[in-house]
This record gives C-alpha cells, sequence and structure tokens, in this order.
C-alpha cells in the first residue's frame, strides 16, 4: 500500500468537507428554505467517500479480489453472451438493466414522511446494504461462472432453502408486475395524451421489430433514433389527438385499461421476442438513460427549493394517507430500490458476470451502479418535495380519504395542515392540462409534476405540459417492458415448476404449455392489478406494502447467500459485511410484515381490517369509505388474500434464512462437511484496468502488453 | 482540435455500438475466425436471429428491474 500524499488527502478532506456540510444543513435546518443543492452534496460527497474506501476495502480486504485471475467472460469466451465487455460498456448495460421505476417511485411515496427520513435511507442504505449486495453477488457469481442467485442457494445452503428461494422469487416477481401496472392504470387514466402516446409505443416498437428483423438486421442505433423520432411526434401528437374528437376514444376508465393491460401483458409474451419485446427495450433504454441525465442536469441547473417538511406529522403518527404505519419500519420498505433492492440480485448474478473483465472491476460494476440507481432516487425525491406539499397529498391519497372534487379534497388535505385552495388544484391540473389530479396515486404522477416543474424552470413554463407526459411516458415505456420480460421470466420459473410434476412442461418451447403458462402469469399479476383498482381504501395504499415487503425479502434472500458465503471461503471474520445489512433487512421486513399482519390498527393490520369490516357486514353497516355493500366484501376478501401472502412470503423467508444459518454453524463447527462450488483458478491472459480512470501503473502494463507479440 | 473533436466522435460511436450490443456480430465474427478457423462463419441476418432465439429460450438473459 502506497502512503497518501498531500494531495490526494487535501482533496478527499475536501470532498468530506461538501458531504458533511450538505447533510449539517439538511439536519439542521427547521421551517426555512432549503435548497435541494444541500441534499444533492449530501449524496455526492457521501458516495465518492463509500466508494473510495468502504467499496476498495470491502473489494481488496474482505473479497480479495484476484487480477490474475481469469473471470468466465475469459475462460468461457463464445462471442456471444460470455465475453470480455470494457468495463465502461458494462457499466452502462448494468445501469440501464438495474435502473426502472422503482427508484422513481418509492421516494415519491416516502415523501410523505418528509425528505429527511427519505434521504437518510437512500444514502446510508446504499452504502451500507444495497450497494455492498450488489457488490458481493456479483462477485460469487462471477466466481461461479455466472450461476443465478436461486442456483446458488440451491448449492451453496441446501435444496430445502433453495426451493423456498426460488418459490419465494416467483411470488415477488407476480407482486412486482400487479404493482407496476396499478401505477401506469393510475397514470393514464382519464387521460387521453398519455394513453394515446403509450399506445403508439405498441406500432413504433413493431415497426422497428421489424426493421431490425428483416430490412437491416442489427443496425441498433439507427433504429433506436428512428423509433425515438417517432416516439416524440407520439407525444407531440398526443395533446393533438387530446384536443379532438378522437379524445373520448382514448379516454379510458381505470377497469378498462386494467383490461387492455392484462391482454397486452399475455399477447406480448406469447409473441417472439424480436417483434416487441426487444425493440421497445432498445427505445425504454434510449429514453431511460437520456431523462435521467437530464433530470440530472436539470435538478443541478434549476436548484429548487424544498418546499415539504424535514419530517412530517405522519411520520410519528403512522397514519398518513399515502400507505399506513410509521416510520420505522415503512420508510424502509416503501424506498426499496434506489437503496436496497433484491431485484438487483438477479442482474449481479446471471448476465453481468459472464461479460465482467476482471474480478477487480467488480467495485466499478457492482458498487458503482447501485450508487448511480442511488441518486436516481435522491432526484425522484427531489421531485417530490419541492412540489407544493398541498398538491402533493391531495395527488397521493385515496378518493376514499380525500373525495372526489376540488373543495372538498382542498378542506381535508388543509385539516393535515397543507393549505391549498381549489382553485390552485384545479390550476395544478390544468397547467398540464389533465381533467383532475386527484388522487393520482402510485408516484409516477407526482414525480411527472415535479419534473415538469424542474424542467420548466430550464425551458420555460410553456412547456410545462409537455415535460410533464414525457415524464410520464418515460415511465410507462419502462414498466411496459417491465410487464412484457417479467411475465416471461414468470413463466420460465414456472414452467420449470410444473415440469417437475407434468413432463411436457419442462420442454419450454411446448406451445400448448407456453400459452397456459403465460395466461396464469397474467392472470395472477392482472388479479392483483384488478383489485388494487377496485381497493375501496385505496390500491397502491394496499398493495404497495407488500411490494416493498416482497422485494426487501428477495435482499434478504440475497444477503443470507453472500454471507453463507463469506463464511464458506473462510472470511468468517468478514461476515458482518453482509450480516449486518441482512439482519437490519430482516429486521425491518419481519417487522412489517409481522405489523402488518398482526396489528390492531385497521389502518395497518390486514387482519385487523378485515375483521372490522366483517363485523360491520354482519350488522348490516356500510363503514366509509366503502360505499355500499359490495365494496365491503371487496374489503373483506381483499385484506384477507393480502394477509395471507405477507405471511407466506415471511414465513418463506425465514425458512432461507434459517436454513443459511444451519449451514453457516455448521461450516463452522465442522468445515469438512462444507462443499464450495467454486470455479478453479486459471490464470488470466487480459490486463484491463479496474476502476474508470485507469492508474499509472495500469497504463504501464497496458503499454507493455501491446509491445509484446501476441501470443494466444 | 479538429483531431481532438474526430476522437471524441469515434468515442461516442464507439460507445453507442458497444451499449447497443450493435457490435455484437462484429465481435462474433473475430471469435469465430480466432478461436475455431474451420468454423463457418455465419450471416449477420443469421446471427442476430440466433441472438433472438437464444432470448426466446431463456428470458432471464436480458431481464431488466423494477
Amino acid at each position: 500500500m502506497r502512503t497518501a500524499n498531500v494531495r490526494t488527502t487535501v482533496i478527499w478532506t475536501l470532498v468530506a468537507l461538501v458531504g458533511a456540510t450538505g447533510w449539517a444543513v439538511l439536519a439542521l435546518a427547521r421551517g426555512e428554505d432549503v435548497s435541494a443543492a444541500w441534499m444533492v452534496a449530501a449524496a455526492l460527497g457521501s458516495y465518492a467517500i463509500a466508494y473510495r474506501f468502504y467499496a476498495k476495502f470491502i473489494a481488496y480486504k474482505v473479497l480479495k479480489v484476484d487480477r490474475t485471475r481469469a473471470t468466465p467472460a475469459e475462460r468461457l469466451n463464445n462471442g456471444i453472451d460470455f465475453h470480455p465487455t470494457d468495463r465502461r460498456v458494462l457499466l452502462g448495460h448494468h445501469f440501464a438493466a438495474i435502473a426502472g421505476a422503482g427508484p422513481l417511485v418509492g421516494p415519491v411515496l416516502a415523501a410523505q414522511m418528509g425528505y429527511l427520513p427519505g434521504t437518510i435511507w437512500i444514502i446510508a442504505g446504499v452504502v451500507f446494504a444495497g450497494a455492498v449486495q450488489d457488490m458481493v453477488v456479483l462477485f460469487f457469481s462471477t466466481r461461479r461462472d455466472g450461476r443465478s442467485l436461486g442456483q446458488m442457494a440451491r448449492e451453496e445452503i441446501g435444496p430445502f432453502g433453495g426451493a423456498a428461494a426460488l418459490i419465494a422469487a416467483f411470488a415477488i416477481m407476480i407482486i412486482l408486475l400487479g404493482v407496476l401496472a396499478l401505477v401506469i392504470v393510475n397514470a393514464l387514466a382519464q387521460s387521453p395524451w398519455g394513453t394515446f402516446s403509450i399506445a403508439m409505443t405498441i406500432p413504433i416498437a413493431l415497426l422497428m421489430g421489424f426493421y431490425l428483423r428483416v430490412l437491416r438486421p442489427g443496425r441498433v442505433s439507427e433504429v433506436s433514433l428512428i423509433g425515438v423520432a417517432l416516439l416524440l411526434l407520439a407525444l407531440i401528437a398526443g395533446r393533438w389527438v387530446a384536443e379532438s374528437s378522437w379524445a373520448d376514444t382514448f379516454t379510458l376508465a381505470p377497469s378498462t385499461l386494467v383490461v387492455w393491460l392484462v391482454a397486452y401483458g399475455f399477447i406480448a409474451s406469447i409473441l417472439p421476442v424480436w417483434m416487441l419485446l426487444a425493440p421497445r427495450d432498445y427505445l425504454s433504454t434510449f429514453m431511460k438513460i437520456g431523462t435521467i441525465l437530464l433530470l440530472a442536469l436539470g435538478v443541478v441547473i434549476a436548484l429548487p427549493t424544498l418546499k415539504m417538511d424535514a419530517v412530517t406529522d405522519f411520520a410519528s403518527r403512522g397514519n398518513g394517507p399515502v400507505f399506513a404505519g410509521s416510520l420505522f419500519p415503512f420508510v424502509f420498505i416503501t424506498i426499496a430500490c434506489g437503496a436496497l433492492s433484491g431485484f438487483h440480485s438477479l442482474i449481479s448474478s446471471g448476465t453481468t458476470p459472464k461479460m465482467i473483465q476482471k474480478e477487480t472491476q467488480v467495485r466499478m460494476i457492482g458498487y458503482g451502479s447501485m450508487l448511480m440507481e442511488s441518486s436516481v432516487a435522491i432526484m425522484a425525491l427531489v421531485a417530490a418535495s419541492i412540489i407544493d406539499p398541498g398538491l402533493y397529498f391531495a395527488m397521493n391519497a385515496p378518493s376514499g380519504a380525500i373525495g372526489t372534487t376540488v373543495q372538498e379534497a382542498s378542506r381535508v388535505v388543509s385539516g393535515w395542515g397543507y393549505s391549498i385552495s381549489p382553485d390552485d388544484l384545479a390550476r395544478a391540473a390544468e397547467r398540464v392540462e389533465e381533467s383532475s389530479l386527484l388522487s393520482r396515486t402510485g408516484g409516477a404522477p407526482t414525480l411527472a409534476i415535479g419534473v415538469s416543474e424542474i424542467f420548466s424552470k430550464v425551458t420555460g413554463g410553456s412547456l410545462r405540459a409537455f415535460w410533464y407526459h414525457f415524464a410520464i411516458m418515460f415511465e410507462a415505456l419502462f414498466i411496459l417492458t417491465a410487464l412484457d420480460a417479467g411475465t416471461r421470466v414468470g413463466r420460465f420459473m414456472l414452467q420449470d415448476m410444473l415440469g417437475n410434476v407434468i413432463k411436457p412442461f419442462k420442454n419450454i418451447s411446448w406451445k400448448p404449455g407456453l400459452v397456459i403458462t403465460s395466461a396464469l402469469v397474467c392472470g395472477l399479476w392482472g388479479y392483483f392489478l384488478w383489485v388494487g383498482v377496485h381497493e375501496p381504501l385505496g390500491g397502491i395504499n394496499q398493495l404497495f406494502p407488500i411490494f416493498g415487503i416482497s422485494n426487501q425479502l428477495l435482499a434478504a434472500v440475497a444477503l443470507a447467500v453472500c454471507t453463507t458465503l463469506l463464511v464458506k471461503s473462510g472470511r468468517l471474520k468478514w461476515a458482518w459485511i453482509t450480516g449486518i445489512p441482512l439482519v437490519w433487512d430482516a429486521t425491518v421486513t419481519l417487522t412489517a410484515s409481522w405489523q402488518k399482519v398482526f396489528s390492531s390498527d385497521p389502518k395497518v393490520g390486514f387482519f385487523k381490517q378485515r375483521s372490522v369490516f366483517q363485523d360491520a357486514i354482519d350488522r348490516g353497516e356500510v363503514l366509509p369509505p366503502a360505499k355500499n355493500m359490495d365494496d365491503m366484501h371487496t374489503v373483506v376478501t381483499n385484506s384477507t388474500v393480502d394477509g395471507v401472502l405477507t405471511a407466506v412470503l415471511a414465513l418463506l423467508i425465514v425458512v432461507v434464512i434459517a436454513d443459511a444459518l444451519r449451514v453457516c454453524v455448521r461450516h463452522v463447527r465442522r468445515p469438512a462437511l462444507s462443499t464450495l462450488s467454486e470455479a478453479p483458478y486459471v490464470e488470466s491472459k487480459l490486463v484491463a484496468p479496474a476502476g474508470l480512470f485507469p492508474t499509472r501503473e495500469e497504463k504501464e502494463e497496458a503499454r507493455h502488453e501491446v509491445g509484446t507479440p501476441a501470443g494466444g | 482540435m479538429r483531431s481532438a473533436l474526430r476522437r471524441a466522435v469515434r468515442g461516442v460511436r464507439w460507445y453507442v455500438r458497444e451499449l447497443t450490443d450493435e457490435s455484437a456480430y462484429d465481435r462474433y465474427v473475430t471469435h469465430v475466425r480466432r478461436d475455431h478457423p474451420q468454423a463457418d462463419v455465419p450471416t449477420r441476418r443469421e446471427f442476430e436471429r440466433m441472438r433472438t432465439d437464444r432470448q426466446e429460450e431463456d428470458p432471464r438473459q436480458g431481464f431488466r428491474c423494477c
């Protein structure tokens, strides 16, 4: 180890000071205007320090990454899925794969408790848990030829824990798809502009698919440019449609949209990949990266002022309208992606490890990408916190709570201490050319309002409505991609499970099996979507906590696998690196599950809710927000399903953690009984830098390599 | 100045081609010619079909997150 020189010391001291100042201002400012710049400073300062020191420590001291060891990409290079990929390209790939609607939606909903709890969790969570998980999973999967998380759980923990992990992953996938679909339905309902532009993405994608398949195979950049241009045209045309006589055709009720979405999901998932999935994925990747860059620029240029309180009263009282429950544990499950996301472990194992050039790059790819995703979450939190809090609550509270007129909404929201006049509510909707913004729950519309606020500060207010719909389109686009891709992954899991019982299902291209399993998967998420749309208590309010819990439970599986592997590979003294995040995550998530199942507060506990409404039915009463007996029965059925589901998920994860613990204890007592399925050491012949910028030694090494005649 | 600009444009083009996997075919051809000189090199059309067929078979490849 070299000793630190003066320049390095000065630079890192400055970085630390910037971060610390950001934190100090955020923590100490009360009742005065705080600029979003401080949030950005706190985040970037913390990320830089964490990346430079903590991630480096984990990579070199704990994982002991070995730059002389060949990665699967080098050993098994087949020019297709296994191939050494430039680290900067792989960073882009990996980031595009992990970033989606999650980090944008969660922080928006969590803003009901104020911006401070969310900021602390996003930053501390990513530094100590989320980025660590992504990097460690990536490392271990790289050592195992790119095995998936499920395979690693089976091989390293055992068939029992492995099976539990598999069933949990399937259930989690279904809930994820149902909730994401609900987010789009809430954003597109009664919005002809949004519905038209999203509908247009289907013919655009089909056209791109045809172009790539028949006209000019593989010319992705040119077809993506054509696609993006058409997409922007569809966005502009959306306004004309909304103002024309066609508006009624595209003004859809939520329940109609449900039918369309489920039908879309089913058809898209049985069509060949090249037709819809692949081209749509190119479009959404372009839009994703472009919009995130624009948003980052917008936040830095506009530096808006945060209008939300640092901590609202809902944080301690636990009776918030967006989601029920108090700060602990519910902030930590509402913000999943962006701080700690179990889903990332599915990307970090599987695809990325087959492309990484050097083990030393796991820090940049695994930890670095997750820091980038976390900064997206921070931007979403900024966007939600700069809009008028009165508008925020009017948009995010279910209509059962705030009613359906601006007068009623204004009265209820003002009663919570956030005054906003009926006129202001009506004008906010008018300015983005929507008929109403009341109860547009799900986070996407709120984010779009925040984004349009930031962008129109830069471009002028005349484009506000355009930016709002741009943001809606951007989110809906990759949620639709996720529905298609997720249905396929769910189907794949189901085919695998059913194949053990009914043989023909094992053959994944067996058409009847394919159609049946696709229909089953769509039916399952479609059920949750239908329930969410018709839930008298508010779909997002009821379902988002289950989504958060399930994502964090998947993270618990990933962290349990990591911890087991650390112990089994002789790194017992470093097991706390993933062990502490595991304990924290399990505590938070199991507490949340416990409260959702057993709480005696009917707003929080599903079974209490069930019994309150069942008792009322027995007495022949109708309890608000239900409007009639049918609503009452709906509430009873839904809370029973939600409660049972939460309990089952929690039990599955307890099984996985207990099984992992058993394996760890056995290894500590009798190491000879453990087997470790690591690919054997092969010496690497590649030369590649570890970080974004090559060090002087790495440049020297590269020059040396070029100088010697090519060997093999 | 001119050459710096040209280098930047080349860099961006390289990055976009790599990120979108437009360069996948060239990479595969290089791989086949070097490691399996006896084998036939598929046309671009055949190669791109093979690639989407592989994704069809295992949808976990290229999966996107929430």
